[in-house]
């Protein structure tokens, strides 16, 4: 056995090289750096960081060679699209995250310790943060254009860990963030092991473990069928828990309430977009000629996840929970994006998740401004009357709920309806029905909060809104602007992914 | 047809004077009136200009057109913004912008006091502009713009004293009844567009002879409904009375000269409509004699001067329509009838507000008396308004008025004799009440209130007045000597053969003069030789009360479709509040309760979430061999 150096094809791997230099350059800021320049100075970093891979990402969206690293990354036309939504939302949400009131100010310090009060007084600030973000948008990078199981395992191990950590920077309520934290840690590790234990399956049945190669073996039928479906359940399970779909879901709502709004943003909209990236991809190119196996139980997950997600979003009375089960609503009408199958549902997801995701970070990023004297205010009943002391806040509040609710001039309704014709179209009838149905149930719950906010009399202990910082304030702008443009004028951006929706086999 | 682009003028100065006094708001108070004024005095001035290039022009080039831009384009259904100027719209622009001047003249003095003044010269100036819009438009759809224009202007002002509940709710009376007229043209308008696939004059005109009679009537019929409803004909006549809430200028220009006469322009410009559909002409001869019946019966009962004057006009517009419904040989005679009308009922009118201007806005004539020694001027001018009205020859409305009974007769068979009687009919009441009317106003002894100060009014008020009693003694003779108007006018209407004469003219004209001289007779008998109590007598017999009662219209219109439409409209927020807010409630609380239910299973233990992912997991294991077997 000889022992080749593996070409690694730099051009490729470029955006996520950036992002990771970034990165550790991030960690090497928060060694040597004096604490007072430490903020700006990552904040600096991170976007820079950011947009030059945004750029390169750009630059390198035709280039003649699609693989690399001895192909176990294949950067095509819907991995080009994926990674330029996720930096795109990356960007936004560093601006939110920047907005240091949302962290504590030592994290490994005992809640309420004397150590932790003795932090405060310092001033001291997180910024740790900003290389975590960094390295789990160099995760999030790789998820999607990921082509071995191996290489897709790392990926979502990168993207997950500084997850994990940044979910227990709560600054206020830093016991329920850390709990959210373990939480995530816990059950995040046991849908790994699931997702390992398939992919070990999928290497059994087929030998290999590229996607090329397992391809060929479910195409051929050769192998063992036992090995390929327990292997793509188990697969499933793993994929299915990033992305929040019931039965896996339990941990969202929890750790959506306790992390850092910011992170909570941050990991609703960029988690998303990488992981149901990773699933079109696995689901469109491997398994697409085991459809029959798996179709059925993808469009039973998602039918459940839409009505549950929906349903239960209605007896919600946290403003962060309630999004978290929105955010379980929409994971199931992105499933029947994948069920669909066929180019339209390719595209329609994609521009789904993008609009999903700016929206997500800007309804998340005006919770952040909601608040009273002990931070933030997340309980709906102190809501009310919000549109009538803040009506400029309360109104784009609404305006992403409407957008959530996928009402007509907003990219929801875009979104919403092009995904569920490219279902319609493939025969997923039962699918585009309880879609239609729950986001009918879906709007019930999203038009009460505006009804909360606009039309109910204020309540007594009254919730200020703070001026928005000028961090925040570009994040709700980004997000505002982008929301409307692809409600009124959606089509650039539609003829833009059709152009590059086709997965390289 | 030739393009003219100056017509456009015609409705832009009035607009502009609406749009700039409603913007500039109390700034303009002070120089307002004037400019409203000038505004609409400059609109009559391009007027006479069109109305000098017509006469010069002969008789079949004396149409002109202005495109003003492409309105509604989509797919088959094409309309521009046009307007359309030939012999029958220049007799309206005419009198429009002519008594509406002098109505704006008037104005000035009648309402100085009042501290919104300008707001009423806007509102004036909006109703000339709307009004010409409809006499002026190319197409039903335009004409329905100036249509709901004027309706809207004429809200405005019958409310201008809204501070009065009363007057406020005879706008809305007023509105509401017309809507009603409203649906029928648009009705008309959708009707014409779905069967001959045009709204233009033009189009309709030229489709309607290879057009099935059915869907002609049934056009014809909506738009005789349009025209009861501005024209206060029946049965949607019960709004005009109310609407003398409204300033008297007002009632004078807009409810005797010009508004409420747009159903008889309507009904004469769709003339190749109801030429070709007997069934909704016969409908509007109908209307026509039951509504000029109707009015003068009223008339009769009335003590509020402004309100016999109203009843009055009703009953003359049921002559105008009375004779549009006689086909070609008839329109002529009903425009002229209906320019005539406009001097002398706005002259009447005027004079009404002069009475009110002197006696403190009393309106109720019991209170007047002898007021001609106070008023001569007002005394006269009224007069000579009532001669003409009466029919007295040579005064106006006798060329105009004798011409329609004449005709009615000539309708031939039992239809003739029916309608030619009702207009003589008519004819009589109408010398009856309005004898009243100067008896109890002018003559006798006084019943004023010691407060009462009668005197006369200033000249900007009566000189428009005394204009218009000229146009109310010359303007029937000028009008039919050598048949000018009929002979302008014929270029316009189909053809129409000699009738057979029921009657010989002299016949009919001696007939109506008996009727007259009997009505006028009675009244003497019964106001002038015996003493008028100043309050109305109690015990009368129960068709006075009837009468007084406006034969009933309003508790007729309350039982039938007020108290229906009551009933129906609480059945209907029944039904939603139980129905469908009940299905609403009970979904969303059972929705919630099931949310409630499942959002238990979120424990919050790392242990069950765990526990939850392995079932899932194990679930879709059993589901693949489930479904791969």
């Amino acid at each position: 056995m000889t022992f080749t150096a593996p070409v690694l094809n730099y051009t490729i791997l470029s955006p996520m090289l950036i992002v990771l230099a970034g990165a550790l350059i991030g960690v090497l800021v928060e060694a040597f750096l004096g604490k007072a320049f430490r903020p700006i100075v990552q904040l600096i970093l991170t976007v820079g960081t950011l947009l030059l891979s945004l750029v390169q990402v750009f630059r390198i969206r035709e280039s003649e060679s699609l693989s690399a690293a001895m192909g176990s990354v294949v950067f095509d036309g819907p991995g080009f699209l994926l990674q330029a939504a996720i930096l795109i939302i990356s960007i936004i949400s560093v601006f939110l995250i920047a907005d240091n009131e949302n962290f504590t100010a030592l994290a490994a310090a005992i809640p309420g310790s004397v150590e932790e009060h003795a932090s405060i007084q310092q001033g001291n600030k997180v910024t740790e943060v900003y290389p975590l973000t960094l390295f789990a948008v160099a995760g999030m990078l790789l998820f999607p254009i990921s082509s071995d199981l191996i290489t897709l395992f790392v990926a979502l191990e990168m993207l997950s860990l500084p997850l994990y950590l940044m979910a227990g920077l709560s600054r206020r309520r830093r016991l329920l963030s850390q709990e959210a934290a373990l939480k995530y840690f816990l059950l995040g590790a046991f849908s790994s092991a699931f997702f390992l234990f398939g992919a070990a399956y999928l290497y059994g049945y087929s030998g290999d473990i590229s996607f090329a190669g397992i391809r060929d073996s479910v195409v051929g039928g050769s192998g063992n069928d036992i090995f390929l479906l327990i292997g793509i359940a188990f697969v499933s399970v793993g994929l299915l828990f990033k992305v929040g779909a019931v039965p896996f879901h339990a941990w969202s709502p929890d750790v959506y309430q306790g992390a850092p709004t910011a992170v909570t943003a941050f990991m609703a909209a960029a988690t998303k977009i990488a992981a149901f990236g990773a699933m079109l991809r696995i689901y469109y190119t491997v398994f697409a000629n085991a459809q029959w196996s798996w179709t059925p139980l993808l469009s039973g997950i998602a039918i459940i996840t839409m009505l549950f997600g929906s349903f239960v979003a209605i007896a919600q009375r946290d403003v962060k929970r309630m999004l978290a089960y929105s955010s379980i609503a929409h994971a199931g009408f992105l499933l029947a994006g994948v069920i669909a199958l066929n180019k339209a549902g390719l595209s329609a997801s994609i521009f789904y998740l993008f609009a999903y995701g700016v929206a997500t970070v800007g309804a998340f990023a005006v919770v952040t401004l909601v608040r009273d004297s002990s931070g933030e205010v997340t309980d709906l009943n102190r809501w009310t009357g919000l549109g009538k002391r803040s009506p400029w806040v309360a109104s784009v509040f609404a305006f992403f709920l409407l957008a959530f609710a996928g009402i007509p001039l907003t990219s929801g309704f875009i979104g919403k309806f092009s995904i569920f014709s490219a279902a319609y179209e493939s025969g997923a009838k039962g699918v585009v029905i309880a879609g239609v149905l729950s986001s009918a149930i879906a709007a019930f719950f999203y038009i009460r909060v505006i009804v909360l906010m606009f039309f109910t009399d204020s309540h007594e202990d009254a919730t200020t809104v703070v001026i928005p910082s000028v961090l925040t304030r570009i994040t709700v702008i980004f997000s505002f602007v982008i929301t409307v443009a692809l409600g009124v004028y959606p089509a650039p951006l539609i003829d833009f992914i059709n152009k590059f929706a086709t997965f390289i086999r | 047809m030739q393009i003219n682009n100056g017509l456009v003028y015609l409705i832009a100065l009035p607009l502009a004077g609406a749009i700039i006094l409603l913007l500039a708001g109390r700034r303009a108070d002070k120089w307002g009136h004037i400019f409203a004024t000038l505004m609409s005095a400059s609109s009559f001035a391009v007027g006479l200009l069109q109305f000098s290039q017509m006469l010069a022009r002969p008789a079949e080039e004396r149409a002109v057109e202005q495109k003003l831009f492409e309105w509604i384009s989509v797919g088959s259904f094409q309309v521009d913004a046009g307007l359309l100027l030939d012999q029958l719209s220049i007799c309206f622009v005419l009198l429009i912008t002519g008594v509406g001047t002098l109505i704006h003249i008037y104005s000035i003095s009648y309402m100085s006091h009042d501290k919104d003044r300008r707001r009423f010269f806007a509102y004036l100036n909006l109703f000339i502009a709307a009004m010409l819009l409809l006499v002026l438009g190319n197409s039903f759809l335009n004409l329905y713009v100036g249509w709901e224009g004027v309706g809207l202007a004429s809200y405005l002002l019958i409310g201008f004293w809204n501070q009065k509940p009363a007057y406020a709710t005879a706008s809305k009376k007023a509105f509401i009844m017309n809507r009603v007229g409203d649906m029928g043209l648009s009705f008309a308008i959708m009707i014409a567009f779905a069967t001959l696939g045009t709204v233009s004059f033009a189009g309709i005109k030229e489709a309607a002879p290879n057009a099935s009679t059915a869907s002609l009537t049934a056009i014809g019929i909506m738009l005789l409904v349009a025209a009861t409803g501005k024209s206060a004909q029946f049965p949607l006549q019960a709004w005009l009375g109310d609407a003398m809430a409204g300033p008297t200028p007002v009632s004078a220009l807009i409810h005797a000269a010009t508004m409420v006469t747009a159903g008889v322009y309507l009904i004469t410009r769709s003339n190749f409509i109801f030429d070709a559909a007997p069934t909704a002409q016969l409908l509007v001869v109908i209307v026509g004699a039951i509504t000029l019946l109707f009015g003068a019966i009223i008339g009769t009962a009335k003590d509020d001067i402004k309100k016999a004057l109203a009843a009055s006009t009703m009953s003359q517009i049921g002559y105008m329509i009375l004779g549009a419904g006689l086909g070609p040989v008839g329109y002529a005679f009903a425009i002229m009838h209906l320019i005539t009308h406009g001097f002398f009922k706005a002259g009447m009118f005027l004079g009404a507000g002069s009475v009110m201007h002197g006696m403190d806005d009393e309106v109720n004539m019991r209170k007047y008396g002898n007021l001609r020694k106070f008023m001569p001027i007002t005394f006269v001018t009224f007069g000579l308004g009532y001669l003409a009205i009466l029919g007295v020859p040579p005064f106006a409305g006798f060329y105009s008025k004798d011409m329609i009974i004449e005709t009615a007769f000539n309708a031939g068979g039992i239809k003739g004799i029916l309608l030619g009687s009702a207009a003589l009919l008519g004819a009589g009441i109408t010398a009856f009440y309005m004898t009243r009317v100067m008896i109890l106003t002018f003559t006798g002894s006084p019943r004023w209130d010691e407060k009462a100060h009668p005197h006369e009014s200033p000249i900007l008020m009566w000189l428009p007045m005394a204009i218009l009693a000229i146009g109310s003694v010359t303007s029937g003779f000028l009008l039919s000597r050598g048949d000018t108007l009929v002979h302008w006018l014929e270029p316009l209407f189909a053809e129409h053969g000699e009738h057979e004469e029921l009657l010989k003219p002299i016949v009919v004209t001696s007939l109506a003069l008996l009727m007259v001289a009997i009505g006028v007779a009675i009244a003497f008998v019964k106001y002038s030789r015996s003493e008028v109590s100043d309050t109305a007598p109690e015990k009368v017999s129960l068709l006075t009360r009837i009468v007084r009662r406006d034969l009933l219209q309003d508790d007729f219109n309350e039982a039938v479709f007020m108290r229906t439409g009551q009933a129906l409209t609480s059945t209907l927020v029944k039904t939603d509040e139980i129905v469908i807010d009940g299905a609403v409630r009970g979904i969303g609380s059972a929705a919630l309760s099931s949310a409630g239910a499942l959002r238990t299973s979120q424990t919050g233990f790392v242990r069950s979430y765990a526990a939850l992912i392995l079932i899932g997991a194990v679930a879709l294991v059993a589901a693949i061999w489930v479904v791969t077997q």
